[in-house]
């Protein structure tokens, strides 16, 4: 297998942001060149695989590295520009880690018909961290999603992958205490 | 061994199916997880197999397995099916959802599976064709535009390689039919799209998913897998998106399968003409696509016998927001705002009055009670300064602020614009200002002016339909409730 040296086309000095004292649970891996490689192998015979390679990347670190752009790019002969914009023009992507547990709250109309509006700011209260952000403890990650398709029995949350329905106080009191063991 | 069936649908998961379903399973019982029927009021439904069919209980919360097996639970509803929400819809598209175990072939064929598929590959392309045509089917997207023209341009574009593209990035608010079907009856969706690819010539197809759907994606990942030797030689895969509300719109959805940011193209070219990776392209959104197996099979008369002017076929309305028999209902246009919003829908689930509804996602507009005896039919809506889109209906009770509804149009089209033309990228943020000022003001007459002279820019200045549309609920709010942006309330209302 072809190796790629790190430090030979990425530059630290771009670092990727971070928030001021959230404590980062995950490193990234020795060996990302190699990660990066094997991961991109695999969607290697897709035409346009850029997506499905950051969907593995995250799936595989928790997040998308800036370090890993210039590998990404090598591999898929791409420019860094062209992934770097892609990286930043989905949300999904993370360009830095998440918190342990990840709490999406949907803002859209059908869940704030039914007093979505009231809920998003008792989220915050009760997980004690502003939306789109990672609370200092690094314990969650408070993000809005915009429709999770259940528009009939909001509001609606996405509690690391658990949908969760009819959304109240008891049950983000449930959601904060699964947060804190 | 008692056989029951349990939604696994990600409706009924959120309201505790799963754990009931493990209570099932513990007890002995075969448990079959299907999709959802569509009326998430009985949801977690439980369906015991008996000598006299399948009889229904919900919602049953863990906990309750025991009476449910005993026959005795107090939400016995009998037969689902003939439950007055169900008995009076017309099952075209989601005859097996709910019904079938999404991912057993076996139980797909049965109730009428590939009958589509082998009646096109019986005839010519071209054949397909006149039959889509003339089942009046229309893209159930939201634009409406002719299926079987679409499908024309795309069989008429110089042979060589050509895509079948199925939208479901299903994003809009008050929305859930594509994901109902492709959990609960996925090989529909399949069907669809290979009838598709071999009356275009397309050999191969991407289904392009939102990751806010995981089960939809696992699902359609699995049943792409079981049914790959029955469609072959068209070859399909799946992508999935990345949160971005704009791949909706099908040429951003294009530019994100090959791999770049998902932004709008600019038309001409077609998709149809020059799509994806510069291919003749056919895009659907999942419901055209899932229409087609019904009428390969049944006919296009068949399909074409129901409906409404020039919208023939059923529709499969999404009922959401504060509405008390929330869910899917599958019926033929025609049908009024009014009858699916009080009768079928049974008004408000808080009790209170109605006071608007919201058609076709957060590019829909705002209607009162009003205009409740609007037929569900796209000139009907587009003449009254609507859309059906895809036929989401959210319903919000009089404890709602109509500018607030406004405001937030205008902040979601600013969230997700893709920022290729000015008067979305732009206006919209302009417009959450202008809004802001609005409410604030005591007598806003000037920026209200200001709010419709933007309008009118997004409206006829925008590259798609997300900048291009969102003047619709801010234009149906202030035009129908301006008692909430500091004026005297709309005549129509006052009379009530």
């Amino acid at each position: 297998m072809r190796q790629i040296d790190l430090t030979e086309r990425a530059p630290l000095t771009n670092s990727t942001p971070r928030e001021e004292g959230v404590k980062i649970s995950g490193t990234l891996p020795e060996n990302l060149a190699e990660v990066i490689e094997s991961l991109a192998h695999r969607f290697a015979a897709h035409r346009g695989g850029l997506l499905p390679l950051l969907h593995a990347v995250q799936h595989e670190l928790g997040y998308i590295d800036d370090r890993a752009v210039p590998l990404i790019a090598r591999v898929l002969n791409l420019s860094r520009a062209d992934v770097h914009g892609v990286v930043t023009f989905y949300p999904d992507f993370r360009r830095v880690p998440p918190g342990r547990h990840v709490v999406k709250i949907c803002r859209a109309e059908a869940c704030q018909a039914r007093g979505g509006a009231a809920i998003e700011a008792q989220a915050a209260e009760r997980l004690a961290t502003p939306f789109g952000t990672t609370r200092a403890d690094g314990a969650v990650t408070l993000e809005p999603v915009y429709c999770l398709g259940l528009c009939a029995i909001g509001p609606n949350a996405l509690v690391d992958e658990r949908p969760v329905a009819r959304l109240d106080a008891v049950k983000l009191d449930a959601i904060a205490r699964e947060i804190a063991a | 061994m008692t056989r029951v069936y349990v939604s696994g649908d990600m409706a009924a998961v959120a309201l505790g199916a799963d754990a009931v379903a493990e209570e099932l399973v513990r007890a002995g019982c075969e448990v079959v997880r299907t999709g959802s029927r569509g009326l998430f009021r009985i949801e977690p439904l439980v369906e015991v197999e008996t000598g006299d069919g399948r009889i229904g209980y919900g919602p049953v919360l863990p906990g309750e397995t025991e009476v449910v097996l005993a026959g005795t639970h107090p939400h016995h509803l009998g037969e689902v099916a003939a439950l007055p929400f169900f008995a009076s819809q017309q099952r075209f598209t989601f005859a097996r959802c709910g019904v079938v175990d999404p991912l057993n072939l076996a139980d797909y064929e049965t109730h009428g599976g590939w009958q589509g598929l082998a009646n096109a590959r019986s005839r010519t392309p071209q054949q397909i064709v006149d039959a889509v045509k003339a089942s009046g089917l229309r893209g159930r997207g939201g634009a409406g535009f002719p299926t079987g023209v679409k499908w024309q341009t795309v069989l008429d574009a110089p042979a060589g390689e050509k895509f079948v593209v199925c939208n479901a990035d299903e994003g809009d608010s008050g929305t859930f039919a594509d994901r109902m079907l492709m959990e609960g009856d996925p090989f529909c969706v399949i069907e669809g799209m290979a009838i598709a690819g071999h009356a275009v010539g397309a050999r191969s197809g991407y289904i392009y998913v939102r990751s806010e759907y995981p089960f939809a994606i696992r699902t359609m990942r699995e049943a792409i897998a079981r049914s790959a030797h029955l469609v072959a030689p068209f070859v399909l895969e799946l992508r999935v998106g990345a949160g971005a509300y704009v791949c909706g719109e099908e040429t951003a959805l294009l530019d994100s399968i090959e791999g770049k940011r998902g932004q709008v193209r600019a038309k001409p070219p077609l998709p149809a003409h020059a799509g994806l990776f510069g291919r003749p392209t056919v895009i659907n959104n999942v419901l055209s696509l899932a229409a087609v197996p019904y009428i390969l099979a049944k006919g296009a008369e068949a399909y074409a016998a129901v409906g409404y002017g020039r919208s023939r076929g059923t529709m499969p309305v999404q009922l959401a927001g504060n509405i008390r028999n929330g869910g899917l209902y599958e019926v033929g246009f025609g049908i009024t705002l009014g009858e699916l919003v009080d009768d079928i829908g049974g008004g408000t689930d808080s009790g209170r009055p109605v006071r608007a509804v919201q058609v076709g996602g957060p590019l829909g507009a705002y209607f009162p009670p009003a205009l409740f005896d609007l037929p569900f039919d796209y000139e009907a809506f587009a003449q009254a300064g609507g859309l059906i889109g895809h036929a989401g209906i959210t319903v919000f009770d009089d404890s709602v602020d109509m500018s607030r509804m406004a405001r937030f149009a205008m902040e979601f089209c600013a969230v997700e614009s893709c920022g290729k033309c000015t008067p979305c990228r732009i206006g919209s943020t302009r417009g959450v200002e202008t809004i802001d000022r609005i409410r604030a003001a005591a007598d806003p007459g000037g920026d209200i002016a200001l709010l419709r002279d933007l309008c009118d820019t997004m409206k006829h200045g925008s590259l798609c339909a997300l900048g291009g549309f969102t003047p619709f609920p801010v234009l149906s709010a202030l035009d129908h409730f301006p008692e909430d942006f500091g004026g005297a309330a709309a005549p129509a209302q006052a009379a009530e």
